[in-house]
């Protein structure tokens, strides 16, 4: 039972063939796992997990619920300490590092990181709570000036919520609250970006808009999403946490077992053994690009 | 962007200006503690209380009023304010640790520990050779007791995370109070119940400047240290996840402030004794009027606490003169309706509970 589940080579692994030829650059590596086991309360969530996050890119997760999507995000993030393997994430120049050498504070400028669910601190002010986001790049004493401001305020108007900024948090709404938190972690300016579902809860023009801007930020991003269509469109890289067919899913920690381009990850067939479901790509009539039409069982006559 | 746009106007929460509020505490704590100490079993008119804290500072010839003020009521008055805005630091401080808005300074036993200390100093001599710091000793060496306690047994079940030290601290609590009153149940003398009971219930009588400094020295230390991360500490009160996002050494910070509350408040019950609601009332209502950011609510609660206690030891003295009434037992006649007051007015949340 211990052996090691690889990774479905539905496409070469993103990251490991740029990297030998590019060397430390924009090509590199941003963030590496080997061997990652993790575990959350005594039960091993994740086994054996190899990933790397190119530089520079978009990663998306997908995979079903309780598969360990955010175990995986939290890991990436440094939050989660992994019970075996490793984590490593790239400093300035690109050189990769054991995040056990790199400092909390060290990791939190190089890395912003949004968890799934956040219980937004009453009693302050949408600002101040942004604000939060320059506790890696600020002393603990210093007061935050008018520069901490602007960068608050830049973050703010890029998730709409400008006009917001003195009003108090708790008078968001659930998708307001969403769009808050990631401002936040667009206000900490790291080069990576390590998001749990950040269209959860936003409106339907809003998930579009935060894609778009996401996808314009120069950097790298790994987030989890729900949404297959989204996540053919818009991420570089679709990585999918769940298990090997015919495991137990139950009993069996999941592992990464999809890693590639979107339209190779997202194809008829991993959709259904993945996610249980039918699918088809189909080019969408007025743009450039494939939408994935999700049917509830798969049809076997239609390949 | 149009969409998502709510119509209904945002309310602006209330809020004081921090420095003017701040200039406004000092000045108030100023005129409060010499105002103060014209009050007392022996009632001196304003005017000569100034004259006399004046003659001090000129190098006048002392008047007769100068023992009493100067050796009495003023160490008295300034040992109130220290203890108060101490409390309310510390409980400050707890609420981020525990997050939890329920956590008082005495949340992690330490109240009980130091009234086992005590009243076992009180029933049964032991430290009597210490003479009258005998009681604070053994108040003292209880809390400490009490709080490595604690962290032995919530470090042995995992880790300093917040349910488990209000568990923790709750259940122990619990247990020392009962070994605390099972001591006065034994002792012979029926004297020791009253005392150990007006100790609990706390005090500041009897200060001197001796006994002053101590509390002063540490009750500023913690304050300015807690004041000097006042931005990992607002982390912290955001959860766990998100301070450690942020780079936060969450369970460093955890021990740093769970030893330093420890030492402060263990400090404050030792010279003090056991007086509630203030460390409980103070941050919250200080939240109300300046926000929860740590930068600002520290200086608000520990001016707020500093002047709450001063003015519930005048009353405390004045109330059914000449006895004295246990602080405990003012600042809960005062503060519960005070804080139900204070609660209603806006609406209160803190950290999301509703």
């Amino acid at each position: 039972m211990r052996r090691r589940q690889k990774a479905a080579p539905v496409a070469p692994v993103a990251g490991t063939g740029d990297t030998t030829e590019n060397g430390a650059g924009t090509d590199g590596v941003a963030l590496r796992l080997r061997g990652v086991t993790a575990r959350l309360g005594g039960r091993e969530i994740l086994r054996d997990v190899d990933l790397d996050v190119p530089n520079g890119r978009r990663v998306g997760v997908v995979g079903v619920n309780g598969a360990g999507k955010s175990t995986l995000l939290r890991v990436l993030a440094g939050v989660l300490h992994p019970s075996a393997g490793d984590l490593s994430i790239a400093d300035a120049e690109g050189t990769l590092q054991d995040s056990h050498d790199v400092s909390s504070r060290e990791r939190a400028r190089r890395l912003a990181f949004v968890p799934q669910e956040e219980v937004v601190a009453a009693e302050l002010l949408v600002g101040e709570m942004v604000a939060l986001g320059r506790v890696p790049q600020t002393r603990p004493w210093a007061r935050g000036g008018a520069g901490e401001r602007a960068t608050v305020l830049a973050a703010l108007d890029a998730v709409g919520l400008a006009d917001r900024v003195d009003s108090p948090c708790d008078q968001l709404s659930g998708g307001e609250r969403r769009r808050a938190v990631l401002a936040r972690g667009l206000a900490q300016q790291c080069p990576v970006m390590v998001l749990d579902e950040p269209t959860n809860h936003l409106d339907v023009a809003w998930q579009l808009r935060l894609l778009e801007l996401l996808a314009e930020r120069p950097g790298t991003l790994v987030a989890s999403i729900h949404d297959l269509d989204l996540a053919l469109r818009f991420f570089d890289t679709l990585v999918v946490v769940g298990w090997p067919p015919g495991a137990d899913r139950a009993r069996e920690p999941a592992g990464v077992v999809a890693v590639g381009r979107p339209v190779d990850v997202l194809d008829r067939h991993h959709v259904h053994t993945h996610f249980g479901v039918g699918s088809v790509q189909v080019p969408h009539p007025h743009l450039d690009q494939p939408h994935l039409l999700i049917h509830p069982r798969e049809d076997t006559s239609s390949s | 962007m149009s969409h998502g746009k709510k119509s209904r106007a945002p309310r602006t929460r209330r809020r004081l200006p921090f420095w003017p509020l701040v200039v406004v505490l000092v000045l108030l704590l100023l005129v409060s503690v010499v105002v103060s100490l014209a009050f007392g079993s022996e009632p001196i008119p304003v005017g000569e209380v100034v004259t006399t804290v004046t003659d001090r500072f000129t190098g006048d010839e002392p008047g007769r009023w100068d023992v009493i003020v100067w050796e009495l009521r003023l160490p008295r008055a300034l040992l109130a304010v220290v203890v108060g805005a101490g409390l309310a630091v510390a409980g400050a401080g707890m609420q981020t640790l525990v997050r939890n808005p329920l956590a008082d300074p005495y949340l992690l036993g330490i109240s009980s520990g130091a009234s086992v200390g005590a009243t076992a100093v009180i029933t049964t001599g032991v430290l009597g050779a210490l003479g009258i710091y005998a009681i604070s000793t053994g108040a003292l060496l209880g809390a400490i007791a009490s709080a490595v306690l604690v962290w032995l047994v919530a470090t042995a079940q995992g880790g300093l995370t917040p349910l488990r030290l209000v568990l923790t601290g709750v259940v122990l609590s619990s247990g020392l109070s009962a070994i605390a009153s099972f001591l006065v149940f034994l002792s012979d003398d029926p004297r020791a119940a009253n005392s150990v009971m007006f100790w609990m219930l706390g005090s500041v009588g009897g200060a001197t400047w001796i006994k002053l400094w101590i509390p002063a020295l540490v009750v500023a230390v913690a304050a300015l240290a807690m004041l000097a991360i006042h931005r990992w500490m607002d982390a912290l009160a955001a959860g766990p996840e998100t301070a450690a996002a942020l780079g936060v050494n969450v369970a460093g910070l955890r021990i740093t402030l769970f030893v330093g509350l420890a030492v402060l408040v263990g400090v404050l019950v030792a010279v003090s004794g056991g007086i509630g609601f203030v460390g409980l009332i103070v941050p919250h209502a200080a939240r109300l009027v300046v926000g929860a950011r740590h930068r600002v609510v520290l200086p608000v609660a520990a001016l707020g606490g500093g002047l709450f206690l001063l003015w519930v030891d005048v009353l405390a003295r004045l109330a059914v003169r000449p006895q004295e009434i246990p602080l405990g037992v003012v600042t809960g006649v005062v503060g519960a309706p005070l804080f139900l007051l204070l609660m209603g007015r806006g609406q209160y949340r803190f950290g999301g509970e509703r």
